[in-house]
């Protein structure tokens, strides 16, 4: 294990100096991408917190995506905010929305939870269709003037890599924490937990609010992005598509969820160019995967490495 | 010995069935306490009322003093009052060291904390709570996989790492081999006698009951039948026609 730990270092370090390097090797479409997977990747890894490590069934959370996005939207255009406060604001917002909509459905199990939760983000959503001369409808809010060092993808990749850098270094650690070793008890056995003095709703309660303010910031980093938002961001189908990518990329892992967010980002961009129908190829690929791969590409490759260090030891 | 527990008139009913009718129990410090009774008594059921799994319709539960009756089961729990379910109940998905040191943190208050590393935190505690209860050689295997024995003692380790002073265990050898019985009947009076544990132990097996227990609490029906020293119970009329069996056939 003390072995492991230099490769490790060493393998974070060359992955980072070659992120670092992408936009002076790399046509600006491929940064555009790599952004977008880490901004997804963000979003999928925070909701993972809530999924993977506490077994809350987080059905609907893009909401909390959109939310960041459109706070740091409307206090540019709207409010005439710095960038930066609006950037601030989005996480923050997020959060205190993961927190109210979070105390709600808190008090329920499971699949209730999920449905409740669901039901409150498509409330959300409908507002935020609706209130046109606030959110644009379903038009959206385009043209955000983000400062002018963002307006190049160049610029908009390298604001991103940091945030989602530090962002899931923070999440790293939480995990870790005897918070998130708690939170992992609470989603193998809630009654035990609470048999040992834990407090499993205010643990889940917390879980929410720090995965909201990290969906909360990928929205913001979405919007230095693309420099607009629409309601889809805030939509069901956006939900399902980052808890396919914790499935995909193994749920039960910490990279799991961005490595499934670069495949189907990946997977959209390169099929889509072929036909309109690239979920078929996707739906495919997730049959396969729950066939041979339950545990998702990093839960497999885990389980791999694992095997192979156990008959490294027997030899 | 000074008195820890009381249970007063305690009922709960559960859509129109009583469970449990004004039930009453007492528990003395360091004292073990066995609830027998036969299949659909109530004792499970005022277990959970005692450490709040169950919210009594009537009657009051006090510990050292405190009325605990209103009280959330991790309230409870932080008043030092641990337990064990009926049926095995861990984390088995996590290592036995992990299982344990759950239980550990929370004790430290530390399930907070969102910026240590947890693996190098209680280690220390968890290792002698393991030591203590013979499962230390097996602290890294995963918690699902033990025997039905050993997650019954890991059950107890998990307990133990809150300190409690009063320790309920819910059928602890139910489906055990005679020697795993033997040896967690063992474990039970080692622990009361070391640390001073009082404990309430509902209990089947009548060897187990009459081996370790020094006040014995009948329920019958949800009512309690009686409650005193073993060979007290032994000798009522009531529980002889109700539980043990006449010596007159």
């Amino acid at each position: 294990m003390v072995a492991a730990r230099p490769g490790r270092a060493l393998g974070l370090g060359v992955g980072l100096a070659v992120l670092v390097a992408v936009p002076a090797v790399a046509p600006e479409f491929y940064v555009y991408i790599l952004s977008l997977i880490l901004v997804t990747g963000l979003l999928a890894t925070s909701l993972n917190l809530v999924l993977g490590y506490g077994g809350i069934y987080q059905f609907h959370h893009a909401v909390f995506y959109g939310i960041g996005a459109y706070t740091l939207a409307l206090a540019i255009t709207k409010m005439g905010w710095p960038a930066w406060v609006g950037f601030a604001a989005g996480p923050v917002v997020a959060a205190a929305a993961g927190g109210l909509i979070g105390a709600i459905c808190v008090r329920l199990t499971r699949l209730y939870f999920g449905m409740l939760q669901l039901s409150l983000g498509s409330l959300l959503w409908t507002i935020v269709l609706r209130w046109r001369s606030v959110t644009g409808g379903d038009d959206g809010i385009h043209g955000i003037l983000v400062p002018a060092a963002l307006r190049h993808v160049e610029g908009a990749y390298y604001v991103i890599l940091a945030v989602v850098g530090v962002s899931l270094v923070v999440l790293f650690i939480i995990v870790r924490s005897p918070f998130g070793a708690t939170l992992q008890a609470v989603r193998d056995n809630p009654q035990r937990c609470q048999a040992v003095g834990i407090d499993v709703r205010a643990h889940q309660l917390v879980a929410i609010v720090i995965a909201a303010f990290f969906a909360g910031a990928a929205g913001a980093l979405y919007v230095v992005l693309e420099r607009s938002v629409f309601p889809n961001m805030l939509f069901w189908v956006l939900s399902l598509e980052i808890f396919v990518m914790c499935l995909l990329g193994g749920w039960f892992t910490f990279l799991g969820p961005l490595v499934g967010a670069g495949i189907i980002v990946a997977l959209r961009t390169v099929a889509s160019r072929y036909t309109e129908n690239w979920t078929m190829i996707l739906g495919t690929i997730l049959i396969l995967l729950i066939f041979f791969m339950p545990e998702g590409v990093m839960g497999h490759l885990e389980q791999w490495v694992r095997r192979r260090a156990r008959e490294d030891a027997h030899v | 010995m000074s008195e820890m527990l009381r249970v007063e008139g305690v009922s709960k009913t559960f859509d129109g069935f009583s469970a449990v009718r004004e039930a009453d129990l007492t528990v003395a410090h360091g004292s073990i306490v066995a609830v027998i009774g036969p299949n659909g008594a109530g004792k499970t059921t005022l277990l959970n009322l005692i450490t709040g799994f169950l919210r009594p319709d009537h009657g009051r539960i006090v510990f050292e003093g405190e009325e605990i009756s209103r009280l959330a089961p991790h309230e409870i729990c932080r008043r030092r009052i641990g337990r064990t379910f009926q049926l095995a109940n861990i984390f088995p998905r996590l290592s036995v060291f992990a299982n344990v040191q759950v239980s550990v943190l929370a004790h430290q208050r530390r399930s907070w904390d969102l910026l240590s590393a947890a693996a190098g935190l209680g280690v220390h505690e968890t290792t002698t709570v393991l030591e203590s209860t013979g499962l230390a050689a097996r602290a890294r295997y995963m918690a699902g996989v033990l025997s039905h024995g050993d997650q019954r003692i890991l059950e107890i380790a998990i307990a133990l790492a809150r300190e409690p002073r009063l320790l309920v265990l819910d059928e602890p050898t139910a489906g055990m081999s005679p020697e795993d019985t033997a040896a967690t009947t063992a474990l039970i009076r080692r622990l009361a006698r070391e640390r001073g544990l009082a404990i309430i132990l509902c209990e089947h097996d009548m060897d187990v009951v009459f081996a370790v227990a020094e006040s014995v609490m009948v329920l019958h029906q949800g009512r309690t039948l009686v409650q005193g020293s073993p060979d007290v119970v032994r000798q009522h009329r009531d529980v002889q026609a109700a539980y043990l069996g006449t010596t007159d056939a």
